[in-house]
């Protein structure tokens, strides 16, 4: 297979999903880029891990109620789905509609605003911010079940303009109070009475929340409102529609896609895609999965955005367990795994604040780094991971299994990724090879002396600088 | 270095969980006590005396002890307006001292920002336990966060020091490329070079430690331990921080409450001895806190969350002695069924941060606070 192909689709399964494996890696060239890409843009069944399953095994990710016990489980899901777009979308915009636990206390609101996020993330923008503005765990969190016709709070309406679409400078302060008006109504069914149930302690026991959506009509301003230069007694849907058809709403999302999918940093060259992207969005009727694919057919994403990320906490655990193949049954310790993110600057469920979490370099300090880097070195030099195994599998089924340092850096490099890494990395893993020769994996027995130097060369190629960056 | 670097340094323990203020300093003289907490109390025999009104968990025998030395300042009604009885808005609310709206820096990380603004030293603040917590975190501040002192740093999972040595060596030569204009690889070059340099200097600490100290074998006690050993490596950190938990007692309090105070204060104890014995009890001040307190009636086997709780001040700085109002317990007094605060928690960390950390505290807090006269004037 051609060298070129390998690293470009290992590229685009890296930003799309969460990496391959070479046995995925090979399958997806031979189907090709363009299929591959529709492919993602499409999720079919993702045949993810079984729920029932994993409540079987993980009494905690029955009820939800707990934000470990929930993060696991979204875990899970990232890594053994064969949807892999589906669960990086949800991750967008989780990212993007930061909506945290601190103040809902319930874990399975947000897990049920997650799988909104599956349902409608491709989909046309205007159809996913209505579905924001009826999801339970968003009118809790910005407060819009406090918005009453007469008595309004711009929480919501603010942001929804601010973090959400237009951004700063695109909008008035009054604007902000007409979009608040026209969400006026839109809250939480029998709200009083979950929040007399909730006052206790809401996390326990199960079952004792359910939020969910309702219309009050009594409650809703329906007066004439004035909202970007538009009049008319406009519902929260009518407020939608003017905002996605703003230039500034296409920018905004299209900036956004562009520096989680492509490039943390936006140059002159960038700009020209995310115009692209912009013409997309207006043609294809706010479409993000239209917005995607011109991304990744574009030159820039096939070649200046390789490498051009950082990886993001949860990106970086997810995509080593997938490659390390451990976490596919249901395994004793998931649940700390959403430590493990947290613990590297991530926790899954609960960004800080509403403006989410600051990525690119932040993700980067002498705390998470460390973190990082210790997880996936230890997951990707365990021998009894199967990933790890199909690694040296298929190092000794290649060239006899006999090699020279060079030969054996370079073939690890490739089965990691492809990884292109730098000449002083490359000199110094081949260094770090040379000191026992040359190595022979013929006959040799699992976890013996040959299989631990390919695990310890493994785990300096996972610890790489190179590996940090998507 | 060639000057033992003896600036003080601030120790923070965190009771994660909410602890229940009311069987910690307990109102032990007090009729409404028992009223309200028909079996979730202690029994008046069985307090430690610190006054004619309030006693200790009985729990608590080291920290009497500092007590009666007159080391110990109990802070009564803490907390701040409108409290939030959430976990983690609380906890949120004290790490950031932002009450009113989502803060975005940690009190203890302006602090460490304010102390080494060109992040000259990258131990200045350390937190012994795994991940950041958010009263240490804010942009750009190096701080170290210790699982375990003896291996912290990269690859802890291999045992076999001599392969480690050289997988470390390794990993330098990788991170030391200069890596062209790269800047985001330079930025990882650099954070991961801080980050080793940290961590062997840390792993230092232990090696050079010697003490007659035995302190007891929990988390917390050896989290204690751990900052005693880099205190006295004088490597210049000022603040250290760590928790201890959970004290979230909603059922089966009694007998949990107990053994965290036995483990709390048995900590605290020897820390305080190995100061001594080390000379260095004039340097360091303890500060212990909560994120609420608990409700002032009992459900029958524990108590739910409240509000409104006590903090401690610990170390020979301190003027020892209560502080605050302690909340009175009468019906028309409390709030929503709780014990209603009388002090701010900024007051306390204005006082902290001010009197003894030698910093200006109102861009720490955001805001003047009115601060306490619990550390002795002499301490300068």
């Amino acid at each position: 297979m051609h060298q070129q192909d390998m690293t470009l689709m290992a590229h685009l399964l890296r930003r799309a999903g969460f990496g391959a494996t070479r046995d995925e890696l090979e399958a997806a060239v031979t189907r090709g880029y363009e299929a591959v890409v529709e492919e993602l843009l499409h999720p079919g069944d993702a045949q993810a891990m079984p729920e029932d399953i994993i409540r079987r095994y993980h009494v905690d990710q029955s009820e939800l109620r707990q934000l470990d016990a929930a993060g696991a489980t979204w875990m899970y899901r990232m890594i053994t789905t064969r949807c892999p777009l589906e669960e990086k979308i949800a991750l967008f915009w989780h990212s993007l509609f930061a909506t945290g636990y601190a103040k809902l206390n319930q874990a399975r609101a947000l897990l049920n605003q997650v799988d909104m996020f599956r349902r409608y993330g491709l989909g046309r923008f205007d159809t996913l911010l209505v579905e924001l503005s009826k999801d339970p765990a968003m009118i809790i969190w910005l407060d819009n079940n406090n918005n009453h016709k007469g008595a309004i709070n711009e929480n919501y309406g603010r942001e929804l303009l601010e973090l959400f679409s237009m951004g700063i400078g695109n909008y008035t302060e009054q604007d902000i109070k007409e979009c608040s008006r026209a969400f006026t109504g839109w809250t939480l069914g029998n709200a009083e009475y979950m929040a007399m149930r909730a006052s206790k302690d809401s996390i326990w026991p199960y079952g004792r929340i359910a939020w969910h959506f309702t219309y009050r009509d009594a409650d809703h301003d329906d007066g004439a409102k004035t909202f970007l230069g538009e009049t008319g007694k406009f519902n929260g849907e009518e407020i939608i529609a003017l905002i996605v058809r703003q230039e500034a709403t296409a920018r905004f999302i299209s900036r956004r896609l562009f520096q989680f999918f492509a490039a943390d940093d936006i140059d002159a060259e960038g700009e020209q895609v995310i115009q692209a992207m912009m013409r997309s969005y207006f043609d294809a009727g706010y479409e993000i999965r239209a917005v995607l694919r011109i991304l990744f057919h574009s030159d820039y994403f096939k070649s200046k955005a390789l490498y051009a990320r950082v990886k993001g906490p949860v990106e970086l655990l997810v995509g080593a367990l997938r490659l390390a193949g451990s976490y596919r049954k249901p395994t004793l310790g998931a649940h700390q795994l959403a430590y493990q993110t947290f613990y590297m600057g991530q926790g899954l469920l609960q960004p800080p604040s509403v403006e989410g979490w600051h990525e690119g370099l932040e993700w980067i300090d002498s705390g998470s780094l460390l973190e990082r880097i210790n997880f996936i070195a230890k997951e990707l030099s365990n021998l009894s991971n199967p990933g790890v195994r199909a690694i040296i599998d298929r190092l000794a089924a290649e060239d006899g299994g006999m090699l020279t340092p060079p030969q054996l850096v370079d073939r690890c490099l490739d089965l990691m990724g492809p990884l292109t890494v730098d000449e002083e990395t490359r000199a110094a893993l081949v260094a770090f090879a040379t000191t026992e020769g040359d190595l022979n994996l013929k006959e040799c027995q699992p976890g013996d002396a040959s299989e631990q130097r390919v695990g310890n060369l493994l785990r300096l190629v996972a610890s790489s600088r190179e590996f940090q960056l998507a | 270095m060639a000057s033992a670097i003896r600036d003080k340094a601030l120790v923070v323990i965190q009771l994660s969980g909410g602890n229940d203020c009311l069987n910690t300093v307990v109102p032990y003289t007090n009729d409404l006590y028992y009223d309200f907490r028909p079996t979730i109390h202690i029994a008046s025999e069985e307090v430690l005396p610190i006054n004619d009104a309030f006693g200790f968990n009985p729990s608590m025998g080291p920290i009497k002890r500092l007590w009666d030395e007159g080391k110990v300042a109990v802070i009564s009604g803490i907390g701040y307006p409108h409290p939030d009885r959430s976990h983690f808005r609380s906890m949120d609310i004290w790490h950031t001292a932002e009450p009113e709206k989502i803060g975005q820096e940690g009190w203890l990380g302006r602090a460490i920002r304010t102390l080494d603004p060109k992040g000259d030293n990258v131990l200045t603040g350390v937190n012994f336990g795994r991940g950041l917590p958010r009263a240490l975190g804010c942009r750009g501040v190096p701080v170290a966060s210790v699982g375990n002192l003896e291996t912290y740093g990269l690859f802890p999972d291999l045992q076999d020091e001599q392969a480690r040595q050289f997988a470390l060596e390794t990993f330098a030569k990788m991170y030391g490329g200069a890596a062209g204009s790269d800047m985001v690889k330079s930025f990882l070059g650099q954070t991961a070079t801080d980050a080793l340099k940290g961590a062997d200097i840390l792993r230092t600490a232990p090696a050079q430690y010697t003490s007659t100290v035995a302190y007891p074998n929990n988390p917390v006690a050896q989290n204690l331990k751990s900052m005693a050993q880099v205190l006295f490596a004088d490597l210049g950190t000022r603040i250290y921080y760590t928790q201890h938990g959970s004290f979230d007692t909603h059922s089966g309090e009694l007998a949990t409450h107990a053994k965290l105070w036995q483990e709390v204060s048995g900590a605290v104890g020897a820390f305080m001895d190995d100061l001594k014995e080390h000379g260095r009890e004039d340097d360091v001040v303890l500060f212990i806190f909560s994120e609420f307190g608990r409700r002032i009636r009992d459900n029958g086997s524990g108590t739910d969350h409240g509000s409104g709780g006590a903090a401690f001040i610990i170390g020979r700085a301190v003027q020892g002695g209560m502080y605050g109002e302690y909340p009175s317990l009468k019906v028309e007094d409390q709030l929503e069924g709780d014990l209603h605060f009388n002090n701010d928690f900024r007051c306390t960390y204005s006082t902290l941060l001010e009197q003894w950390l030698g910093l200006a505290p109102a861009p720490i807090v955001n805001g003047q606070f009115e601060q306490f006269a619990c550390l002795k004037a002499s301490a300068a």
